[in-house]
């Protein structure tokens, strides 16, 4: 059956506190998921306390300002703070989320970061996706054509068409919402989640693309697509607001419209 | 050791190209199930008001034997079905789940043959 709780080498310990050497009334407490796989230790939870007067407004910033001043072994993703890259996506106070657009105010008391749930962790905050990423890389995610293409003009989309991508093609690829589905989690080797599901819409919702019956194919199997049993938890998610259980409903749509 | 890549994992072997029938009839049968349940919970009461005689009697409505047995069929079919994606979602053994998923499907047929024939005994009697 399921394994509900975590093997015991995973289990979190009570790790280390380290006190800010300023003080002022923003004061926080950040505890924080530490992992080193080469000391053979099990994960811990580390506190660190931060004067937010001296700190910038978001999640990401108490991180780099922790790993610049207090312990420069903590280990996490970023790269673009501003929401459009993904690296940055972690679980914070019990919600996957980008920490460059989490305000720390948001969070109303301690501050509890984790890396993205039922993934393996690498080190500390930074965790396996290479598995996902090969998910998203088995939906073929460019455009198919057979038709060759002008060669003096793009393939035309009238606006109608485009705006059928509105709401898709800004995805980020975080896999915040991945991470957060059950679904994900118990099939996780066969699901595909609704981040690679959400993509695999973007090009089947594409006018230009001319694969829309092999997409479809592809995607029709009990684990690959029906896993999804609108549990709504990856639209809840979505740090970039997206939805993607209504793009994994329309391709249950298209699935009955082919009928 | 192994060395095949994550994407071949990924892919595993490829889709199973069924899925959208389980889904439509789970939903279908679901749909149905409204009002087919309510019914059969006011039959019910009535029943349990009803003497041997009456109760009897009231099987011999073409009427109450259809709606009975598209009752018995939508429940069992979709109990079935229901009970599948549980197996499924949380059986991650092969043969386990497949032993699971056999199971259920051949004891809800059975359940439903009996409830059918019940019924039709009922009626023809």
């Amino acid at each position: 059956m399921v394994q509900l709780r975590l093997p015991p080498n995973s289990r979190i310990k009570k790790g280390k506190t380290f006190s800010s050497p300023t003080k002022s009334a923003h004061m926080k407490l950040f505890h924080i998921y530490r992992y080193d796989p080469d000391d053979k230790e099990n994960p811990r939870l580390d506190t660190y306390e931060l004067n937010l007067e001296e700190c910038g407004p978001m999640v990401l910033d108490a991180l780099i300002k922790i790993k610049n001043e207090v312990d420069p072994t903590l280990t996490f993703r970023r790269s673009c703070r501003e929401g459009i890259c993904g690296s940055c996506a972690m679980n914070i106070d019990g919600t996957n989320t980008l920490a460059c657009i989490k305000h720390i105010e948001e969070c109303k008391s301690d501050v509890k970061i984790t890396p993205l749930p039922h993934l393996y962790v690498i080190k500390d905050l930074v965790p396996d996706l290479s598995f996902a990423y090969s998910q998203y890389d088995s939906i073929k995610p460019w455009i198919q054509s057979d038709e060759t293409p002008p060669p003096d003009r793009e393939r035309l989309q009238s606006i109608q068409e485009r705006e059928k991508l509105d709401g898709l093609w800004e995805c980020i690829l975080c896999f915040c919402c991945t991470t957060s589905c059950p679904s994900y989690w118990w099939s996780g080797d066969k699901y595909l989640g609704p981040a690679t599901l959400l993509q695999s819409y973007r090009w089947i919702a594409d006018s230009r693309d001319e694969a829309t019956g092999e997409r479809l194919n592809a995607l029709e199997d009990p684990f690959k697509l029906y896993r999804c049993h609108t549990i709504m938890n990856c639209t809840n998610t979505c740090p970039k607001s997206l939805n993607p259980a209504k793009a994994i409903g329309k391709i249950k749509e298209k699935m009955v419209e082919r009928l | 050791m192994k060395y095949e890549s994550s994407l071949k994992r990924a892919q595993g072997l490829g889709s199973a190209k069924s899925g959208v029938h389980h889904w439509l009839v789970q939903r279908i049968t679901a749909m149905a199930l409204i009002p087919l349940g309510l019914w059969f919970m006011g039959f019910s009461l009535l029943l349990l008001t009803s003497s041997y005689e009456e109760a009897h009697t009231s099987f011999s409505s073409l009427w109450i034997v259809t709606l009975s047995i598209s009752f018995v069929i939508a429940l069992f079919y979709h109990a079935s079905l229901g009970m599948q994606v549980i197996w499924e979602d949380y059986v991650p053994h092969e043969l386990t789940r497949w032993s699971l998923i056999m199971g259920t499907h051949l004891f809800c047929s059975f359940l439903a043959i009996l409830s059918i024939i019940s019924i039709l005994k009922i009626f023809l009697t």
